[in-house]
C-alpha cells in the first residue's frame, strides 16, 4: 500500500480540527440550554413554594384581591391575593397595545406601501433608535411629563394605570412597527400588481389584499409587542404608583406584577413567605411570556405564504 | 421529449492507465433515485467532457467524485482511486479532495488577496515554507495564464478582478494543491467568448500533467477540448466513448438526437 | 363612500397617524437632550456621585456601564458564536435543532425582571458571587445570547454556498473552512450586530438592580490588581451602572437634584447609544467595503 492510500484511509489533522469544532459548538448548545433548563427550574420551584410549603391555596392567590404577606386574615391565613397586580398588568398591556396598535400599523403601510425610498430611509433608523432607548428613560419621561401632565388633568397623583399605559405606548409602538413593516414586505409584489391590475385603489390593495395576506404577521408583531409591556419592569414601576390595591379608575395608584418585584424583593427574606409569594408572581410573569412565545409559534405555523 | 430505452447503453473500453472510476454509483436526493449505475473509467492525463441536457445528472455525478454531495445526497456504489473505494465511510474526505481538486460553476474566489487564495489551503496542507509557497503560487498562476496578468498585485484583493480572471485564479488555487484529477463543473458557463477560450487553452495545457473531468453544456466545448465524452440522460450513462466517436458516429439514438441539437 | 374618496380618506388617516408618530418622536428626543446636554460637564462625567448633597457626578457610574458591557461580551460572544456557528453549518433539521431554537426562542422572551431574579437567586446568594459586576454580566448574558446568537447564525446564512464548496474543495476541513473562510465573510454583519446589542445591554437596568447591584463603592482608578477590593477592575465589586442610577435617583433616592442628574445621564446614555447606532453602521459598511473589494 503506499503512502497516498495510506492517507485516504486514515485520520489527518482536518478529522480532528471537524472534531474540535463540532466538540465546541455542542459545548455552546449545552451552555444555552443548561441556561434556560436553569432558569426555568429555579423560577418553577420557587415559584410553587408558596402553594406547596406555605399551603397558599392557588385558586385564592389568583383571585383574592388583598396582598398583605405579612399578616394573616380572620382565619389565620395569609393575605397573598395576587388579583389587583394581575389586572393591573393585563389592563396596561392590553390598554397599550389596542393605542399603538393603530399607529403602528398607519407607520408600517407608510413605510412599506406609500413612501418611496426617501420615507422609509429616515424612518427605518428612527424606529430603530427608539427601540433601543432604554426604559429607564422612558420611566424617567413618564415620571416628568406623563405624570405631572395626569395629575393636571385629572387630579390626584398622576401615577397609574393611565400613565403606565401612556409610556408602555410609546415603547412597544416600534417593536410592532418594525414586525410589521418585515410581514407587510414579505407579502410578495405580484399581490399588488394582480390588484391594482384590476383596477383597486391603492388602499382597496392595502386593506382587502396586503393586510389580509399579512395578518399572521401582524399579529406576531401586535403578541411580540404585548409581551415587552407584559414583561416591562423599571419604566412601568416608576409611574404607576406602586400601591397593590385593586385599580378603581385609571388614575388611581396601582402595582403590576414586575413592579411589585422590582419594589418589594429587596425587602424581604429569601424562603420567607412573603418572598415565596413574590416568586409566585415572577412565575406567573414566566408563565405568561412562555404562553406569549406558543402563541407566536402557533401563529407561525399556520400562516406561511 | 421522445422516450428511449434509458437501460441500453454502450460504453467503450479505455485503453492504458485509468485514473478515476466508478462502480455502479447509485445517487439518491430523499426518495428521487438521480444516478442509476453509473460505471465510468476515467483514463489518466486526458480530457473527459461529461454532456447531457439539464437535469441529467452530468453535475451531480461530478459532485460525487470528490464526495462534495455529502452532505446533500446519498451516494451508493464504488469510486475507485489508486485501487481506494473513496465512497467508503471510512475514507477521509479532506484527504480524497487534496487529491481530487475541483472548480466551481461561478468563479468562488475568497475573500482575501490573489496570493492568500493561492497559499491558504497550502498553508494548511503543512506547506510553511516561504519559497516553496512563493514557488507554488507563481507556477500554479502560470499555469493558469494567470501570472502575467496579476504577477505585480498579487496582494490585491481576488474580489476585484474580473470574472474571468477570478475564474482562472480558482482554477490556480485547484492545481497549486497537485491534484492528480481536477474536477470542473461548468467552468465556463458563467464567462465571456474571450475569457471562455483562455479557459480552454489553459486547459489543453494543463492535460499532460493532469486527468481533467469537465462537466459543459457546450457541445461544441465538448469536441474542442476533449479526448473522451460521456453521454447522460435523465441519471442514466448513454454512451462513453472517444469524442471522436461521440459526435461524429454516436451509436445509442438518444445521444444521436442530443448532438444534433434535437432536445436539450 | 366610493372607492376613490375612501382611498384619499385612508391616505390622510395615515398620513396622520405618522405624522403624530414623528412628532412624539422628535418631542422624546428633543426632551431629552434639550433637557440634558446643557447639564452635561467635564465635572459631570468625571466626579463621583453624591448621596444627600447636589453637584454628584456620574464618573463611577458611566465606568461601570462601560465595563459591565465589556465583560457582557466577553462571557457572551464566544457561546454565541459557538451557537451560531452549529445552528449555520452544522445543524440539520431535527428535534434537536427544535430544540436549541426552542431555547433560544425562550430565552429572548423573558422579562428582564425575572432574568433579574434569577441572577439574584443563582449568581448572587447560592453561588455567593454577591451583588458583583461578574453577576451582572452573567445576567445580561441571558439577554445578549440570543441576540448575538441569531444574528451570527443569520450573517453566516448569508454568505453563498460556494464560498463554503471552494473551502471544502481544497481539502480544508468544515471547522477551518468555517472559520476562516465563511466567517470573516460574515464578519460585516456580525460586528454591527454586537455593537448594535451593546446598546440594549448598555441601557438596561431592571436585570441588574438585583445582581450588579445599586451602590458604586468608591474605586481606585490607579489600582490595576484586578483581585484587590478596592481596584476597578475587580469584577467581584458591587457596580451601579448608569441606567441603574437613574432609575435610583428617581425613585429612593434623597439627592435634592435628582431630576438634573436624571436627564443629564438619559441625555448621556442616549448619546452613547446614538453613537453604537451610528458606529454600527459605519464600521459594518467600511469593512464589508474592505473585504468585497469595492471602492
Amino acid at each position: 500500500m503506499d503512502n497516498i492510500q495510506k492517507k485516504l484511509q486514515t485520520k489527518s489533522k482536518a478529522t480532528f480540527q471537524d472534531y474540535f469544532g463540532k466538540g465546541i459548538c455542542y459545548l455552546c448548545i449545552g451552555m444555552i440550554i443548561l441556561l434556560v433548563t436553569c432558569i426555568l427550574y429555579f423560577i418553577a420551584s420557587k415559584g410553587i413554594a408558596t402553594f406547596t410549603k406555605d399551603k397558599v391555596n392557588v385558586f385564592d392567590f389568583l383571585t383574592k384581591t388583598n396582598w398583605n404577606p405579612g399578616a394573616t386574615d380572620s382565619h389565620g391565613r395569609p393575605d397573598v391575593g395576587a388579583l389587583p397586580m394581575i389586572v393591573t398588568s393585563f389592563s396596561v398591556t392590553l390598554l397599550a397595545a389596542v393605542l399603538a396598535t393603530p399607529f403602528a400599523l398607519g407607520v408600517a403601510i407608510f413605510m412599506s406601501e406609500f413612501s418611496s425610498k426617501g420615507g422609509s430611509k429616515i424612518l427605518q433608523p428612527v424606529i430603530e433608535l427608539l427601540v433601543g432607548i432604554p426604559s429607564v428613560v422612558y420611566g424617567f419621561i413618564g415620571l416628568s411629563v406623563v405624570v405631572p401632565f395626569i395629575r393636571g388633568i385629572f387630579g390626584g397623583t398622576g401615577f397609574g394605570i393611565l400613565s403606565g399605559t401612556l409610556v408602555l405606548f410609546v415603547m412597544i409602538l416600534p417593536t410592532i412597527t418594525s414586525l410589521s413593516v418585515d410581514s407587510l414586505r414579505a407579502v410578495p409584489m405580484y399581490y399588488r400588481e394582480a390588484s391594482l391590475a384590476l383596477g383597486a385603489t391603492r388602499w382597496q390593495t392595502i386593506y382587502k389584499v396586503i393586510l389580509r395576506a399579512a395578518i399572521p404577521g401582524l399579529l406576531t408583531a401586535i403578541i411580540f409587542g404585548m409581551a415587552r409591556a407584559f414583561g416591562e419592569a423599571l419604566a412601568v414601576q416608576m409611574v404607576i404608583g406602586n400601591a397593590a390595591l385593586m385599580p378603581t379608575s385609571l388614575v388611581s395608584p396601582a402595582s403590576t406584577l414586575t413592579s411589585k418585584l422590582t419594589t418589594d424583593i429587596g425587602n424581604t427574606v429569601m424562603g420567607t413567605l412573603p418572598n415565596n409569594a413574590l416568586w409566585s408572581l415572577a412565575l406567573i410573569l414566566l408563565l405568561m411570556s412562555l404562553f406569549l412565545n406558543l402563541l407566536v409559534k402557533f401563529i407561525g405555523k399556520r400562516g406561511r405564504f | 421529449m421522445k422516450q428511449y430505452n434509458l437501460n441500453d447503453s454502450y460504453i467503450t473500453e479505455i485503453p492504458g492507465k485509468r485514473a478515476l472510476s466508478t462502480k455502479d454509483l447509485q445517487v439518491y436526493y430523499g426518495d428521487n433515485h438521480a444516478i442509476f449505475d453509473a460505471n465510468l473509467i476515467f483514463p489518466r492525463f486526458q480530457i473527459t467532457s461529461l454532456i447531457g441536457a439539464s437535469g441529467s445528472g452530468k453535475s451531480t455525478f461530478l459532485r460525487c467524485l470528490n464526495r462534495m454531495n455529502d452532505k446533500i445526497a446519498k451516494v451508493d456504489g464504488q469510486i475507485l482511486y489508486r485501487n481506494v473505494d473513496i465512497n467508503s465511510d471510512k475514507i477521509n474526505v479532506y484527504e480524497v479532495r487534496q487529491h481530487i481538486g475541483m472548480v466551481f460553476q461561478r468563479p468562488n474566489p475568497f475573500a482575501k488577496s490573489i496570493k492568500e487564495n493561492i497559499t491558504f489551503a497550502l498553508k494548511n496542507a503543512g506547506i510553511t515554507k516561504k519559497d516553496a509557497l512563493e514557488e507554488r503560487l507563481e507556477s500554479s498562476l502560470k499555469s493558469a495564464a494567470l501570472w502575467d496578468e496579476v504577477k505585480d498585485n498579487l496582494s490585491k484583493s481576488a474580489l476585484a478582478l474580473s470574472g474571468g480572471q477570478q475564474q482562472r485564479l480558482c482554477i490556480a488555487r485547484s492545481i497549486a494543491m497537485r491534484p492528480d484529477i481536477l474536477l470542473l463543473d461548468e467552468p465556463a458557463s458563467a464567462l465571456d467568448p474571450i475569457s471562455t477560450s483562455k479557459i480552454e487553452d489553459t486547459l489543453n495545457d494543463l492535460k499532460k500533467d493532469y486527468t481533467i473531468i469537465i462537466v459543459t453544456h457546450n457541445l461544441q466545448q465538448a469536441s474542442r477540448i476533449s479526448d473522451y465524452t460521456a453521454f447522460f440522460h435523465l441519471g442514466h450513462v448513454i454512451e462513453y466513448n472517444t469524442t471522436a466517436h461521440v459526435f461524429t458516429n454516436p451509436k445509442m439514438q438518444a445521444t444521436e438526437d442530443y448532438v444534433s441539437g434535437n432536445f436539450g | 363612500m366610493n372607492a376613490k374618496k375612501m382611498d384619499h380618506l385612508a391616505t390622510g388617516i395615515i398620513y396622520f397617524l405618522v405624522g403624530v408618530v414623528i412628532l412624539l418622536l422628535v418631542a422624546i428626543l428633543s426632551y431629552i437632550l434639550f433637557n440634558g446636554v446643557p447639564d452635561i460637564s467635564w465635572k459631570f462625567l468625571t466626579s463621583a456621585a453624591q448621596s444627600f448633597s447636589a453637584g454628584g457626578g456620574i464618573r463611577d457610574q458611566l465606568f461601570n456601564s462601560l465595563y459591565l458591557l465589556l465583560l457582557t461580551i466577553i462571557v457572551s460572544l464566544p457561546i454565541g458564536l459557538g451557537a451560531g456557528i452549529y445552528l449555520a453549518e452544522y445543524s440539520t433539521d431535527n428535534w434537536f435543532t427544535d430544540l436549541i431554537r426552542t431555547s433560544v426562542e425562550v430565552l429572548s422572551s423573558l422579562p428582564s425582571v425575572v432574568v433579574g431574579l434569577f441572577g439574584y437567586l443563582v449568581f448572587v446568594i447560592k453561588l455567593n458571587l454577591g451583588f458583583s459586576i461578574l453577576s451582572g454580566a452573567i445576567a445580561l448574558t441571558f439577554f445578549n445570547l440570543p441576540l448575538l446568537t441569531r444574528n451570527i447564525e443569520e450573517s453566516l446564512r448569508s454568505v453563498p454556498n460556494l464560498q463554503r464548496e471552494a473551502g471544502m474543495s481544497l481539502g480544508l476541513s468544515h471547522w477551518k473552512t468555517t472559520t476562516k473562510i465563511v466567517l470573516p465573510a460574515a464578519l460585516p454583519g456580525i460586528l454591527t450586530g454586537l455593537i448594535l446589542s451593546a446598546g440594549r445591554i448598555f441601557g438596561e437596568a431592571a436585570a441588574l438592580i438585583y445582581t450588579a447591584g445599586q451602590s458604586a463603592p468608591t474605586v481606585d482608578y490607579t489600582n490595576w490588581n484586578i483581585f484587590s477590593a478596592t481596584s476597578f477592575l475587580n469584577p467581584m465589586r458591587p457596580a451601579e451602572t448608569l441606567a441603574v442610577h437613574i432609575w435610583k435617583v428617581n425613585t429612593e433616592s434623597v439627592t435634592p437634584d435628582a431630576k438634573l442628574i436624571s436627564s443629564a445621564s438619559s441625555a448621556v446614555l442616549i448619546i452613547v447609544i446614538l453613537i453604537f447606532n451610528l458606529g454600527a453602521r459605519y464600521l459594518g459598511n467600511k469593512l464589508y467595503k474592505k473585504i468585497t473589494a469595492t471602492k
